[in-house]
């Protein structure tokens, strides 16, 4: 101790200087003083500022379409219903004719409801790892707040299609990988594809184990 | 336009009103409605400075912590005190079932009259003192002194064990905290010879207190203890959010905690506003002679080496002619007191920002055994002081410095806690 009460003003030089560093003037005066000043704010304001995201940043499944809305790659396989941990997903499928025949929209079966609650869903990507055909994909669109429970958080079909170049704008990286596998399986096995049917076409990678 | 009507701007005002009033009104109304005035500003002022208070405080902590701080209502959130006081207004009072009803009421209000008390002995400017009593400093320790009976009331009529903890801490810390407090204002009184709060500033002209070894350890004093009276962060035990949940307003709700917190503001407004009176020479600027501060300011910018030569040189004359202004008393008395008042608030806030809450050990022992002593020897310094000014010594300095820098420094000696023991332990077996 060789000043009374010195670390107790050495304390108060610390907050202080905090309190220059979310300065402008203070930033230069702590500059003119040769003291390196560290961050100062890091506040991100967020309803008027909104913070860039990674590329890999996840937020709630949406359903992808190649062209029109018709033209959507889920053929209602239901893989994802059964897969999803927190079972949000609702799937009504796949349309049928009087005769109970399959229909199909561009060579496909296609499903006649297909309902993920936004209220439950927990954006763990497990329904975009096991979908066989890239036809869901994770969003990034994280504003999906509403005033009511069930209609507006009850997420339908109609609002669940994005295109494909929605998907290439927001990830480029895993859009361009989900492309090039598609265009090589559409190039190789195209009697399979003809066919129809879930059972034609590998699966994308090892799926992971269902939970329980 | 002449620079003390500036200056005089409020006291101006108030003449003109009351001779407006004196065409209408009879003759024996008039020093009546001048009492009136007075109070209506005074009411009408402490709660204005206790709101923005609020603002000014969690704007400067928010700073220290990196954040901005309110920022949502209005510009820079300048609304968001009003806000809060209408949110407080429209809130549910909430009474304990076995509180004592009357008390539990009388006590908030009975914190808030001694605070704005307070305001009537301040001399906010020249000439802008509301009562200038010939027991002004007196009059300041009794008056505040009554927060804690207040406080007391409250945590004892809430009937809850946090609010009752809370006021027995309150009691004991006031208490305790009020002795060094006295202590350190009675060199001022040894020096000035006199207890108005408008003679210790006029004192003060040619040099502020603070700038004199026994001025400078009563300052300190004063203002710790003046922390501590009014229950702030670091000295905050009779609250104490994490141990207390609030201690003696913990049952409150609605407006009777908006005035336990108007009362806790006010307070130290008053006491930042004190230390100035008594210590940084109230409305006095800093007494530096025009030419001196002409000379300094004009030598450091014509040599300052980064700036290019022309600059220098108008800059040189530019605080030459900075200087001269400087002589005519262009600001205003009371601008000098606020500006003062609001540094010291910022030390308040600075403190709360920093330290974390003292043990109830710890408290206690800087009250009674750092505090305590060093404001008697303080005493003995200004008796020194007093004593070389009488016998036209010019010692004083010396002598009084040496007594307290020797005493603080014997007081930290002695104070070192023990070391401890180190056992060793054997085991048994």
């Amino acid at each position: 101790m060789a000043i009374i009460g010195w670390g107790v003003l050495q304390g108060m030089g610390v907050t202080f200087k905090t309190f220059l560093e979310t300065y402008p003037w203070g930033r230069v005066l702590l500059r003119a003083l040769r003291i390196t000043p560290a961050n100062g704010l890091v506040t991100v304001e967020y309803p008027d500022v909104k913070q860039q995201h990674h590329e890999r940043f996840r937020y709630f499944p949406f359903l992808v379409y190649d062209g029109t809305p018709e033209n959507l790659r889920c053929v209602s396989c239901k893989i994802c219903e059964q897969e999803c941990p927190p079972q949000c997903i609702h799937i009504v499928g796949p349309a049928k004719d009087e005769q109970g025949r399959p229909l199909k929209a561009y060579g496909r079966t296609y499903p006649v409801k297909f309902d993920i609650d936004v209220s439950i869903c927990m954006s763990c990507r497990i329904c975009v790892d096991v979908c066989p055909f890239d036809a869901i994909e994770m969003d990034n669109a994280y504003e999906l707040s509403g005033t009511n429970r069930f209609e507006e958080m009850n997420y339908t079909k109609e609002k669940l299609l994005k295109s494909n170049e929605y998907f290439q704008q927001i990830k480029p990286t895993e859009a361009g990988e989900v492309d090039a596998r598609l265009a090589a399986k559409a190039a190789k096995p195209a009697p399979a594809a003809a066919k129809g049917g879930p059972g034609a076409a590998p699966p994308k990678a090892e799926p992971p184990k269902p939970a329980a | 336009m002449n620079l003390s009507s500036l200056d005089q701007l409020f006291v101006n005002a108030k003449i003109t009103l009351l001779s407006l009033a004196g065409r209408v009104l009879p003759a024996w109304a008039i020093p009546w409605l001048s009492i009136l005035v007075t109070i209506g500003v005074i009411a009408a002022i402490a709660p204005a400075i206790m709101m923005y208070l609020t603002w000014f405080e969690r704007k400067i902590i928010a700073r220290m912590q990196n954040r901005f701080g309110p920022t949502r209502v209005g510009v820079y959130g300048l609304a968001q005190p009003l806000a809060d006081g209408l949110k407080m207004l429209i809130k549910e009072d909430i009474v304990p079932r076995g509180a004592d009803q009357l008390l539990h009421l009388l006590a908030p209000v009975l914190s808030v009259v001694p605070a704005i008390l307070l305001f009537a002995v301040l001399p906010f400017g020249r000439n802008m003192t509301a009562a200038d009593l010939n027991v002004g400093l007196l009059y300041f320790f009794a008056v505040s002194s009554v927060g804690s009976y207040a406080i007391f009331m409250g945590g004892w009529a809430s009937r809850s064990k946090f609010s009752v903890l809370g006021a027995m801490r309150a009691v004991a810390q006031i208490i305790s905290y009020e002795v060094p407090g006295v202590l350190s204002v009675v060199a001022v009184i040894m020096v000035t010879g006199t207890l108005s709060t408008v003679g210790i500033v006029e004192a003060q002209a040619d040099r502020w207190f603070v700038f004199t070894p026994w001025g400078f350890v009563g300052a300190v004093i004063f203002f710790l203890s003046g922390v501590a009276e009014v229950n702030r962060t670091p000295f905050d035990m009779p609250e104490a959010e994490s141990e207390l949940v609030g201690g003696f307003h913990t049952e409150y709700s609605g407006m009777k905690f908006a005035l336990w917190y108007m009362a806790e503001f006010l307070e130290s407004f008053a006491i930042a506003a004190f230390t100035t009176t008594f210590f940084l020479g109230g409305w006095y600027g800093p007494a530096i002679p025009f030419w001196t501060l002409a000379l300094l300011l004009a030598v450091t910018v014509g040599t300052a080496r980064r700036l290019p030569l022309p600059v220098r040189a108008l800059g040189a004359l530019a605080m030459l002619g900075t200087g001269l202004l400087w002589g005519a008393q262009p600001i205003p008395s009371w601008a000098w007191f606020f500006a003062k008042t609001y540094a010291l608030i910022f030390v308040l806030v600075w403190l709360r920002g920093t330290f974390p809450r003292l043990r109830a050990d710890q408290l206690m022992g800087l009250a009674w055994k750092f505090l305590l002593p060093l404001g008697l020897l303080n005493i003995v310094a200004a008796g020194m002081w007093v004593m070389a000014d009488q016998v036209g010594l010019s010692s004083g300095w010396l002598f009084s410095l040496a007594v307290l820098v020797l005493g603080a420094w014997a007081l930290v000696v002695i104070n070192q806690p023990a070391p401890l023991q180190s056992r060793t332990y054997l085991l048994a077996d």
